[in-house]
């Protein structure tokens, strides 16, 4: 039996700044918990190509798994992604400083 | 030092311009990413984990202040104030965004540097040794030769799209300080008969596969140099594997079809290139010798050293610890640590980059090095000018004394910046030295070289570390492997691994429990390699695992 699909975010990097971005239901985010949260495999597919798409503005798309469990915000699976929403750990830079949006 | 001639400067413009076309056209869409990608990383530029990181060469390590000005007006005006400085003597930025990068290369055109060849399956940046031309105990100044085979590889259209990357290191002195037996070829300066040459090893290399160089001739003559490169690297652009890029490197090669044959094979096609060669490169490799003459020492009183040196113990405990002899009288190679406890290690801001520039212009003749333990080196100072160097450093947090003991940990960036990492790197490193600092206990423990990559590639070198630390992912969590006994030098070993991985937050104790284990069974004097290459493994695996010994008990 295939394995039961689990809630997802379609992220990439931003093609100019380079940042960590999130596929929103009407565009990007710098920020995870503005991201689209996408529980059904078919359409969750269908916004993946969408995002594959935009060549001229992200780079690297994939699959991040999320835990959505919490109503407050959305929660990291893998560590990796958690220092990809975070930014480094030595010092306050990238999403620790600025949260500007990326259109 | 080597001065860019007009073809050079052209060279590195009319390249310059090219990448600033093709960041254009990949902005405006006229360049997808699959095309934009080889280009982009060929000038050095790579996406990370949280932007684009730009690899900047510093050739064999060497560089003059206006050049390390440059690197921190570049830092202020196009990144965030800093640069990380790297195990292969480059200096990256880690926040440059696509639109600046051309303006980027332009500014490090203006002072002859460049980033082409930084990224690829290229030949690399040449690294030699940091303290060449000053050591006392050097054979002949490697950079010139390291010049030529800068020029040689650069943009050679054989070697463009090899199996893998490749990597040479080169020095002149018996003692390595540039970990040559862990190179794809490693060149040692050698004489015999009083004929200048060199001992070539190849395939060596870290990694998923740990090797040490082998020796493929023990003496080639100087003027051999170039014809021989090119027939190793050409052996093994042919037959290198190119279905797996884990089997690509040249120590793969090397070791499925073993030494002597590649030598054969070497040998054959360098038969056929040595004619090739017309002697242009020799006539060039004498300008550049000229190039890099040693600066013209002088004779003058010690006097202030001494005095400084007897009346405050903590310039003393610097000058013990960062300096190393000269070949000059009178003079003192010094070491800068970019390894303040809980710092980044080889970070420097650009505060720190000007001051270092400022000091190399005015007390050593205009000369900076970086070294693959990620210092900074003023190669010729006169003991004179050491208190004030040193009074300058410590404004700006750049004199810790701890060279070669076990904070000058080498650190790759690991999962805090770099897309392939499996772990972090930097706070491991920042808590080891933050937890020796308070025991104040590292003068005692003396020379340790703990070195930590955040992934199998190992650009932390961690196999040649004394004691290696190699970050993984298990099972979703960040864990730690220690390898003991590791050696860069010219008595080169790979560490062996202790067993099972530790937590982050086991992974400092783990470290100390090894460190208390050395110091309880040391002899007098006895160095930490010295110790664990007369005891072995035993003593510190019972140490870092006493529940597996109380379970066999």
């Amino acid at each position: 039996m295939p394995k039961p699909f689990t809630p997802k975010v379609v992220t990439a990097n931003d093609l100019l700044i380079g940042d960590v971005i999130y596929q929103t239901i009407s565009g990007w985010s710098r920020n995870l918990n503005d991201a689209e949260v996408l529980t059904d495999e078919a359409h969750a597919d269908l916004r993946k190509i969408e995002a594959s798409q935009q060549t001229n503005h992200v780079v690297g798309v994939y699959f991040m798994d999320i835990d959505a469990s919490s109503s407050d915000s959305l929660q990291t699976k893998h560590f990796r992604e958690a220092f990809r929403a975070k930014g480094p750990s030595n010092y306050a830079h990238g999403k620790q400083t600025a949260q500007t949006e990326v259109s | 030092m080597y001065q860019y001639s007009e073809f050079d400067t052209d060279f590195i413009a009319s390249r310059n311009a090219q990448f600033r076309a093709q960041v254009e056209r990949r902005i405006d869409g006229s360049l997808t990413e699959d095309e934009f990608k080889p280009l982009r990383l060929m000038n050095g530029l790579y996406l990370q984990l949280h932007a684009y990181m730009l690899r900047v060469a510093i050739p064999y390590g060497t560089l003059n202040s206006a050049q390390m000005h440059v690197l921190a007006d570049i830092s202020k005006k196009f990144d965030k104030g800093y640069g990380h400085f790297t195990t292969r003597q480059n200096i990256q930025y880690n926040w440059p965004e696509l639109r600046d990068v051309p303006d980027m290369l332009d500014a490090l055109g203006a002072v002859g540097m460049h980033a082409i060849q930084t990224s690829g399956n290229t030949i690399r940046n040449v690294t030699a040794d940091h303290f060449a031309g000053a050591a006392a105990d050097e054979i002949a100044d490697p950079r010139p030769v390291a010049e030529l085979i800068r020029q040689w590889s650069t943009d050679h259209p054989e070697f463009q799209f090899m199996p893998r990357k490749f990597k040479i290191a080169i020095t002149g002195s018996p003692n390595d300080r540039a970990v040559t037996r862990a190179h794809d070829i490693g060149l040692r300066m050698v004489e015999k008969d009083g004929l200048a040459g060199f001992e070539v090893l190849v395939g060596g290399g870290l990694g998923r596969t740990p090797m040490i160089g082998k020796v493929i001739t023990d003496f080639l003559p100087q003027e051999d140099l170039l014809p021989y490169l090119e027939a190793i690297v050409s052996v093994w652009n042919q037959i290198g594997r190119r279905d797996n890029k884990y089997k690509a490197r040249i120590k793969i090669t090397v070791h499925e079809h073993g030494i002597d044959e590649i030598r054969r094979l070497v040998d054959d096609r360098f038969a056929i290139l040595k004619s090739t060669f017309t002697g242009i490169d020799q006539q060039l490799l004498a300008h550049f010798v000229d190039q890099f003459a040693a600066p013209e020492f002088v004779t003058k009183s010690e006097a202030t050293f001494k005095d400084a040196y007897h009346r405050d113990p903590i310039f003393r405990s610097w000058a013990d610890t960062n300096i190393t002899p000269h070949k000059a009288d009178g003079y003192a190679i010094v070491s800068i640590s970019l390894k303040k406890h809980g710092a980044t290690p080889g970070d420097a801001s650009a505060i720190q980059m000007r001051l270092m520039a400022e000091l190399a212009k005015r007390f050593g003749h205009d000369e900076l090095r970086i070294s693959h333990e990620q210092n900074v080196i003023l190669p010729h100072v006169h003991k004179s000018d050491l208190p004030s160097i040193y009074a300058a450093l410590k404004a700006q947090d750049l004199a810790t004394a701890n060279i070669g003991l076990i904070s000058d940990i080498i650190a790759c960036p690991g999962m805090d910046y770099c897309a392939l990492a499996t772990a972090r790197s930097i706070p491991i490193a920042q808590e080891i030295a933050t937890r020796f600092d308070e025991l104040k206990l590292e003068h005692e423990i003396g020379n340790l070289k703990i070195k930590i990559s955040g992934c199998i590639n190992a650009c932390g070198h961690h196999h040649v570390g004394h004691i290696g630390i190699l970050g993984l992912d298990r099972a979703g969590v960040e864990n730690y492997q220690i390898t003991l006994g590791g050696d860069h030098t010219e008595t080169a070993a790979v560490g062996e691994r202790a067993g099972p991985g530790f937590s982050a937050d086991e992974i400092i104790p783990a470290v100390e429990r090894i460190v208390t284990t050395y110091l309880d069974l040391r002899n007098e004097g006895e160095e930490f390699l010295a110790t664990y290459r007369r005891l072995g493994l035993a003593p510190f695996k019972a140490a870092l695992y006493p529940e597996a010994q109380a379970n066999a008990a």
